[in-house]
């Protein structure tokens, strides 16, 4: 479970003063559903995700994830949260196993238990070839499994994606969502950020849109097509957003 | 804190860091390497030096004394210059460095001495040669000593003493153990090397564990999991510390097999050359190879807060940089500030005194000069230890400090 209250996040900068990343910004998303994080790159999506995943601390507002404040219980927030993102690579000179020993290790797992996860994980993602190879070796989608498996170690019950597919090809990025939706069948509460509509309308069973900062709309996508009167989920984006942009001009 | 934790992270690091080439020539060849090098540096140069000096003769020419066969005869004679007929563009030649110096005798010289009159000999040289130098200092030489054996010729002729003009000799003799002169030549030298390579161990890992993993995102990835941020920074800093005291110790075990193995090799070898500026060499290479083994590990110990100083500082300021470029950016130019007080301390004459105790580099320098040639200052090595260790911790504190800073972390 998680639960989003007036969360806000304002970024001091000398140069161009106060930047109001996220805004009073609240929603919640239950155990078993995926709530999709719509927006623009700079709306603030990225940064709502670190908030909950404990990585920033809110300006105001605040959050529980599994029932732990991300502010006074980062560490127990932590340990019951995968957060898969583009930006959280993996280590190039550790093999397969051993990114998946360190991190089991950091969340408190004994060794024979990791292990007994480890097996269970490379049966489920076919990552036997290479378990015990080098990552900095690794294909896109040999990374993106061991990323996958690194999230699902700890077993958490909240999963955070922040644009997970971002520079991928297809078949890694079908991987990626079809693992999205396993985690959903497995009853984990999913949160995933993106701009890409189409994973949105295939993904997501609730959609907030947020776009400066600040938590446009949400709600199911039939209860979308019914507010905005239209069908695609990019015609309800720039609806919702209120803003075209701005058209080539001749010359 | 959880030490559990702090060990699983340097764990993980020190295995990282182990696999990377990179560290691996940074921290063990080029420390393992650099000692015997230089040593095979100064000796290749010193017998070079004393073979130099055994093949070249200076070449001089001697203008007038046509007259004065007797000055004319003797530096004729001698075996140190080599005497080229008089030619009239003895000037260009000089200027050419075909000559080294010109003896002009004045015209009566020799007459001039029977009598007991003034005379004048003027050398003419190129002023800052080398060369041109160590041939004006054997003419003076040979004049002094030939002026030397007329006043003795004249005492005795007067039925005086050669005493009565030199009434007492004067001789140095060095009374001080060998391992102290070892001292007081590489005194300075060895701590420089020490904190330098302290340095340069710990540069590398301290930039690959900071803002190489944030340019890499593998910051990122280790900030979600559940480890403690103070966890973090204390296994990443002590597998900084790590690459820093196994360089040191690296240049240690180099240094001490180059010493007890290739020093008296060569020190003999250079002594086969039989000249006396070979024996002087072979001397200061034995001299250098024998220090005091307890003020060596004094040193070591007076290395080993430094150490723990670098490493925060070097951990703090490649934490604040975006990437492993920008870092090496803020971090190279630091080298300088560890070479110059280091380099200040190793200059002969700066003592260490309190005020100099306590600023950081500049007072180890000073400190270990003293340990390896056997003076033990008790006052000065506590406030030294103790000034260092609070600068380390102050570091240290600051690290953890910049690791809980959102703007650091995720500085764009």
């Amino acid at each position: 479970m998680i639960e989003v209250r007036h969360l806000t996040k304002i970024f001091p900068d000398r140069k161009r003063g106060p930047i109001h990343a996220v805004e009073d910004v609240s929603f919640s998303v239950a155990p078993g559903q995926i709530y999709g994080l719509l927006g623009a790159n700079g709306a603030g999506k990225t940064t709502t995700l670190r908030l909950l995943a404990t990585l920033l601390q809110p300006t105001s507002g605040g959050a529980t994830v599994a029932g732990f404040d991300v502010v006074t219980a980062a560490a127990q927030v932590r340990g019951r949260v995968g957060f898969l993102a583009a930006s959280t690579a993996l280590y190039g000179r550790l093999t397969a196993r051993e990114t998946l020993q360190y991190f089991g290790r950091l969340n408190g797992i004994a060794d024979a238990e990791i292990a007994a996860r480890t097996r269970r994980l490379a049966d489920e993602l076919d990552m036997h070839d290479f378990l015990d190879r080098r990552c900095e070796k690794f294909s896109t989608g040999m990374k993106q499994k061991t990323s996958i498996a690194r999230t699902l170690i700890h077993d958490p019950d909240v999963m955070i994606f922040d644009e997970p597919t971002l520079g991928l090809d297809i078949m890694a990025a079908r991987t990626i969502v079809r693992f999205v939706r396993d985690c959903r069948d497995r009853g984990k509460t999913v949160i995933y950020s993106t701009h890409i509509m189409s994973e949105v309308e295939k993904l997501c069973d609730v959609v907030g849109i947020i776009h400066d900062g600040r938590l446009l709309a949400a709600g199911t996508l039939p209860e979308l097509r019914e507010r905005y009167r239209e069908q695609e989920m990019e015609e309800i984006f720039v609806r919702c957003v209120g803003a075209e942009p701005p058209r080539l001009r001749a010359n | 804190m959880n030490w559990s934790n702090i060990f699983t992270v340097y764990a993980k690091e020190l295995r990282d860091m182990l696999r990377d080439r990179r560290t691996l020539i940074s921290m063990i060849v080029i420390p393992t390497l650099v000692m015997p090098g230089l040593l095979a540096v100064v000796t290749f140069i010193s017998v070079q030096v004393a073979k130099d000096a055994a093949a070249a003769v200076p070449t001089i020419m001697i203008l007038g004394g046509e007259d004065s066969p007797q000055v004319n005869a003797a530096l004729r004679a001698g075996t140190k210059v080599k005497v080229v007929p008089t030619a009239p563009d003895w000037k260009r030649q000089i200027a050419d460095k075909q000559l080294r110096a010109v003896v002009d005798i004045p015209l009566g010289f020799d007459r001039a001495l029977e009598r007991g009159e003034p005379a004048t000999v003027r050398i003419f040289n190129y002023s800052g040669e080398l060369r041109s130098g160590f041939a004006v200092s054997e003419v003076r030489r040979f004049l002094s000593d030939y002026a030397e054996k007329r006043v003795v010729a004249r005492l005795a002729e007067r039925g005086l003493p050669p005493s009565t003009l030199k009434p007492f000799d004067v001789a140095t003799e060095n009374v001080a153990p060998p391992e102290k002169v070892g001292g007081n030549i590489i005194g300075g030298f060895i701590p420089y090397f020490f904190l330098l390579l302290c340095f340069t161990g710990a540069m590398y890992p301290a930039m690959d564990l900071t803002a190489g993993e944030k340019e890499r995102g593998t910051m990122e990835t280790i900030l979600c999991s559940p480890v403690a941020r103070l966890d973090l920074v204390l296994g990443k800093f002590l597998t900084i510390l790590t690459a820093s005291l196994g360089t040191v110790a690296c240049s240690l075990v180099s240094m001490g097999l180059t010493f007890a193995v290739g020093g008296p090799l060569l020190a003999q070898r250079i002594a086969g050359t039989g000249t006396a500026a070979a024996r002087r060499g072979a001397e200061q290479i034995t001299a250098m190879t024998t220090l005091d083994p307890l003020g060596l590990v004094a040193v070591l110990g007076m290395v080993v807060p430094m150490a723990v100083l670098f490493a925060a500082v070097l951990f703090v300021i490649s934490l604040f940089a975006k990437s492993f470029k920008e870092a090496q950016s803020y971090v190279s130019p630091l080298i300088i500030v560890i070479i110059l007080p280091a380099v200040v301390g190793a200059l002969p004459g700066v003592e260490l005194n309190a005020r100099l105790a306590l600023v950081p580099v500049l007072n180890v320098s000073l400190v270990s000069k003293q340990l390896v040639s056997g003076v033990w200052q008790w006052d000065y090595l506590a406030l030294i230890f103790g000034s260092t260790c609070v600068y380390a911790v102050a570091a240290l504190f600051l690290a953890v400090r910049m690791f809980n800073r959102e703007n650091v972390i995720f500085r764009t």
